[in-house]
């Protein structure tokens, strides 16, 4: 009989691993984000043009065949884009594993790949082989519809997110109003496969997330009117622009009541993803699995990749609205513009500080994936009573109060500047030290006899 | 206060009602008659100075030789720290007997459990019904002439000894496996032929 | 002989019966509740036991009085240690045989580390339901090694069958002593973090303060025992008003429920009360370890165990709550009848009473907070 070890592969097999798993987690974003950087700017109109007018040596005004190369263009745009949606929901679950296992002081997914990196795929697979049930009972057609509903939610979102200075697939004029508008299709597919299921369980977690998702629109239209005030815009690249690239120049600090308006929203869009503190609708001790019951197979994984991608989805709401998005600190305007140049096609340093916008932005949405992880994997679930006081009793009076406060404020900076500077220093000097005593709070909470030490060598 | 004082109080009060305290085989019980138990556990919880107000089991045992099922109460008292405890015998043919579920709510599950599995019925009890077997199971399996009813609803409650069961199933399978694969006559042996084989007698 | 009358529901006013099990993430073991409900505020949770009967007290007639020791373990396989001291003490009083006192040192160490792993599970698996996953994994760390310690001593993780009558089984290991002295001193300082991480957390205090009050009254006269009466503000504990075994030697203090979340004999009460024992207990093996007397730790017993005809009760104080043996003889060499009265079975009984009114979020908090395991519901 040949012996067969899975437990402990040879050492070549082990270097093979490592490198091909390491390759990964470098190449799959940056494939991701060039790809996302090279194309989005390239489906720009003035761009677009000057592909037509140079490669294809047709005029792009009067040549008829303009619709339809463009229409394959945005087909092969939204597919890159679902791309990336789907395997940042995938990378992203890997991480959340690996940040949770840590946490609870276990190593989390180690086997596939080195780091475990390519255990998303493996339960990718997984799912796809598993039996498709539809419950006997159940509307059949509204079952095998729910899952995309949450789907193109999810993946809608993607067309506004601004990734980087050109880098985004369109610069909607009422780009954040798009986005709330958008997301609030999680709350059909919920509700569609917790009423179809036909089960009761997954009735009370479908009724719960109606609830809730559609509590906590309301706070975070609210937060989200702070900075539309301040930068007199609803466009996304049009909210960052207005923001700068040093931290006292974000609108979190520059505003108090944006202060107050960005846990708000944070808080909101945590809500609305279904995240603990607020997943109720999917509370696996009260409700075995809420509104995915029933679901089995790659359907389930669909719910799953979309709640993954969707951490990713808000935080990136939350980083460009109050957090900079992809300003780089340093770098204004009149430097972009210059970096531009005049033709059609930009110069090559364009590209490179395109690339470095798109690196702060993933950063800084990636911290906020970090600490959406965080609150998970610490906190408990609030009830949903508790849930409801929460959104109506707390936020949505806040929201009215932060808003009106940011109406004043803007007239009080229209006359005198100086009081958004002052403001922002002041409060991003307060912030720091609140992180600094965080970490400090942290490392004393960890008792040192119990407390884990990073342990790299069963990777 | 002691077990016997306590029995004593009893005693004066329900007078031969409440029967001797048992010699001491290790610990003391006293019969009580079943129509008077009611009242009997109501003036152990309420008089003050005995206040037994926690009921510590409620049980039951099967003396099939007696022809009786006696239901054993333990109490205790958490102010005084001081018990006894009661016995009410009842016919093994209809038991019945009055239920304290009135006196102590915990009597409610205990009561319950003793119906399930002895079948004694507590008169007074407010919800009387099985409490760990299904509600249609028939009989009461702690008494001590209790037969199994050999399955329910179909799943039975027997088994092949499993030693048996696999060899039966090997020697299957074996069966099976030479059928299909019949093994060829060893090297010698002549082949078999349409010849009638030639008659010994001759 | 009534049947269950489940009340008309009505289907237009968002009415339904649900089923609570009996498989289910957060029940305890395999327990049914039929939940009637209006939208999330529950009319009634009527519990359905019956899943995990063993009929392990028709089996106490039918083996031996030594041969029962291993069934006791799964009467509570979670706080075995306490069923097997329980049925050793009855037939100990039985057949009038004392126990030496380094076989009751041991036994109070046993069942005071065990005592220690079972809080591990109860207040963990809470956590757990509540929807913070991580306390549970710390708590089954924790857990993971007592269980190599009790391992140790007496080689089983779970169902321990270390106490005999007469005595324990096994004396304790070289070094053993100074195995779990170590253990006790990380231990320590487990409950710390652990306060800080859940305990106090505001989420936890929102959750469980104010839910499912049970006051001292009813929860005497409905008969609970052990953390849940202890948390309702009744200062009763075995060990310490009705010692036995070695627990004079010790000295402890027993956590009441004080009301730290708002209202006495609340949910959180319950959990705290729990929490505050395992540190008592890890005292309590402390002190244990360091007077550890030598001697026999066994003592004799005849081989065939015939008491005379009589009955005996005993009690032990265990992880949930009081577990009384009434165990009866009538002179042959298999009991008459074995009883185990357990804290789990009791509990049960007021989860009807007390759930009308709650929302299903809380009937999780409830169930959680009072410890209901199954085995020891349905023995």
């Amino acid at each position: 009989m040949p012996t067969f070890s899975l437990a402990f592969p040879k050492p070549a097999t082990r270097r093979v691993l490592l490198f091909s798993s390491l390759a990964a987690v470098v190449l799959f974003p940056v494939a991701l984000f060039g790809l996302v950087l090279v194309y989005l700017p390239f489906i720009q109109q003035p761009v677009f043009f000057a592909f037509v007018r140079d490669t294809l040596h047709r005029d792009p005004a009067t040549w008829p065949g303009t619709q339809w190369v463009y229409a394959g263009a945005l087909l092969v745009a939204g597919i890159l884009l679902f791309t990336f949606a789907a395997l940042s929901g995938g990378m992203f679950s890997w991480y959340e594993r690996r940040v949770a296992a840590r946490i609870q002081s276990r190593i989390g997914p180690n086997r596939v790949g080195a780091f475990g990196f390519f255990q998303f795929i493996a339960d990718a697979v997984k799912m796809l082989f598993k039996e498709d049930l539809v419950p006997a009972e159940a509307d059949a057609l509204l079952f095998r519809a729910a899952p995309y509903f949450v789907v193109t939610g999810m993946t809608l979102t993607f067309v506004a997110l601004p990734f980087g200075q050109s880098v985004i697939a369109a610069d909607l004029n009422v780009g954040i109003f798009y986005l709330l508008a958008v997301t609030a299709l999680n709350v059909v597919g919920i509700l569609l496969s917790g009423w179809s299921s036909n089960s009761k369980w997954a009735l009370f977690g479908g009724m719960r997330s109606a609830a809730q998702v559609m509590s906590y629109e309301v706070p975070s239209a609210l937060a989200i009117m702070t900075p539309v005030l301040m930068a007199g815009t609803l466009s996304m690249q049009g909210i960052i622009r207005a923001q700068g690239g040093w931290p006292w120049q974000w609108f979190v600090f520059r505003n108090p009541a944006a202060f107050v308006a960005f846990f708000m929203l944070y808080t909101s869009q945590l809500a609305e993803a279904n995240r603990t503190p607020f997943d109720l609708p999917e509370a696996e001790s009260e409700l075995v699995s809420g509104y995915n019951t029933e679901y089995s197979g790659f359907r389930f994984a669909l719910y799953f990749l979309v709640e993954w991608a969707n951490l990713w989805v808000i935080s990136a709401i939350v980083v460009s609205l109050f957090l900079g998005g992809w300003q780089i600190p340093g770098v204004t305007a009149q430097d972009w513009a210059a970096w531009r140049g005049g033709a059609e096609l930009p110069r090559f340093s364009w590209w490179l500080w395109q690339l470095l916008s798109i690196g702060v932005f993933a950063l800084k949405t990636l911290a906020l994936v970090n600490v959406a992880i965080w609150l998970r994997w610490t906190l408990p679930r609030v009830r949903i009573d508790q849930m409801m006081n929460l959104c109506w009793k707390y936020l949505v009076p806040a929201g009215f109060v932060a808003m009106l406060f940011t109406l004043l404020w803007q007239i009080v900076v229209a006359q005198a500047p100086i009081v958004e500077r002052v403001s922002g220093i002041l409060l991003f000097v307060v912030s720091v030290y609140a992180v600094y005593r965080f970490l400090v709070l942290t490392r004393a909470n960890v008792s040192r006899v119990v407390g884990d030490r990073v342990d790299l060598t069963n990777w | 206060m002691t077990t016997s004082e306590i029995h004593q109080r009893l005693q004066a009060q329900f007078g031969e009602a409440v029967g001797p305290l048992s010699e001491p085989k290790i610990d003391p019980f006293a019969v009580v008659k079943a129509d008077r138990i009611v009242e009997v556990c109501r003036f152990l919880k309420e008089t003050p100075g005995i206040e037994l107000n926690f009921c510590e089991d409620l049980t039951a045992i099967d003396w099939p030789k007696r022809d009786a099922i006696e239901v054993v109460y333990h109490l205790f008292s958490y102010k005084y720290r001081h018990g006894i405890v009661l016995k009410v015998e009842t016919s093994r043919a209809d038991p019945r007997v009055p239920s304290v579920e009135g006196v102590w709510k915990a009597a409610n599950w205990m009561e319950r459990e003793v119906y399930d599995l002895f079948g004694v019925t507590f008169s007074g009890h407010p919800d009387l019904r099985r409490v760990m077997l299904p509600d249609d199971w028939v009989g009461h399996p702690l008494r001590k002439d209790y037969q199994e009813a050999g399955g329910y609803h179909g799943i039975p409650n027997l088994r092949e000894n499993p030693l048996v069961e696999l060899r039966r199933l090997d020697e299957a399978r074996m069966a099976e496996h030479a059928k299909n694969n019949p093994t060829p006559p060893p090297a010698g042996t002549p082949p078999a032929s349409s010849a009638p084989p030639a008659d010994p007698k001759a | 002989m009534s049947k269950l009358v489940l009340r008309r529901i009505d289907r237009n006013n968002e009415e339904m019966l649900i089923n609570f099990g009996p498989q289910h993430p957060a029940t305890h073991g395999v327990l049914n509740f039929l939940v009637e409900t209006d939208g999330e505020v529950m009319r009634r949770a009527i519990p359905d036991i019956g899943y995990l009967h063993r009929s392990l007290e028709k089996i106490g007639e039918m083996v031996g009085y030594p041969g029962y020791m291993p069934y006791t373990d799964r009467v509570d396989y979670l706080a075995s240690m306490f069923a097997n001291e329980g049925y050793a003490s009855a037939v100990e009083k039985l057949i009038k045989v004392e126990v030496p006192r380094r076989a009751q040192y041991l036994r109070a160490v046993s069942c005071e580390l065990n005592r220690i792993a079972s809080h591990l599970v109860a207040i963990g698996s809470m956590a757990s339901d509540i929807g913070a996953v991580t306390p549970l994994v710390y708590a089954l760390r924790e857990r993971e090694a007592i269980n190599d310690l009790i391992e140790a001593l007496c080689g089983a993780r779970l169902t321990y069958n270390y106490h005999r009558i007469g005595g324990v089984a096994f004396d304790a290991p070289e070094g053993w002593r100074d195995k779990v002295l170590r253990y006790l001193d990380r231990f320590d300082s487990l409950l710390q973090e652990w306060d800080r991480l859940i305990s106090w957390n505001e989420i936890y205090l929102k959750r469980l303060g104010g839910v499912a009050v049970i006051t001292r009254e009813r929860a005497i006269d409905y008969g609970l025992v052990g953390p849940n009466l202890r948390g309702s503000g009744v200062d009763w504990d075995l060990r310490r008003d009705i010692p036995y075994s070695a627990y004079p030697d010790f000295k402890f203090e027993v956590p009441v429920g004080r009301g730290w979340a708002g209202t006495v004999g609340d949910a959180f009460d319950r959990y705290y009360v729990r929490v505050l024992e395992m540190a008592q207990s890890s005292r309590i093996v402390r002190q244990a370890l360091e007077k550890l007397p030598d001697g026999e730790y066994m003592a004799k017993v005849p081989r065939k165990i015939k008491p005379e005809a009589g009955e005996a009760l005993s009690r032990v104080e265990s992880a949930r709550g009081e577990m009384a043996y009434y165990v009866v003889s009538d002179g042959t060499e298999r009991a008459y009848r074995v009883r185990e009265r357990t804290g789990s079975f009791l509990a049960m009984g007021i989860v009807e009473d007390i759930s009308s009114g709650l929302m299903i979020a809380d009937l999780i908090a409830l169930i959680g907070s009072l410890d209901l395991v199954a085995p020891e519901t349905d023995r």
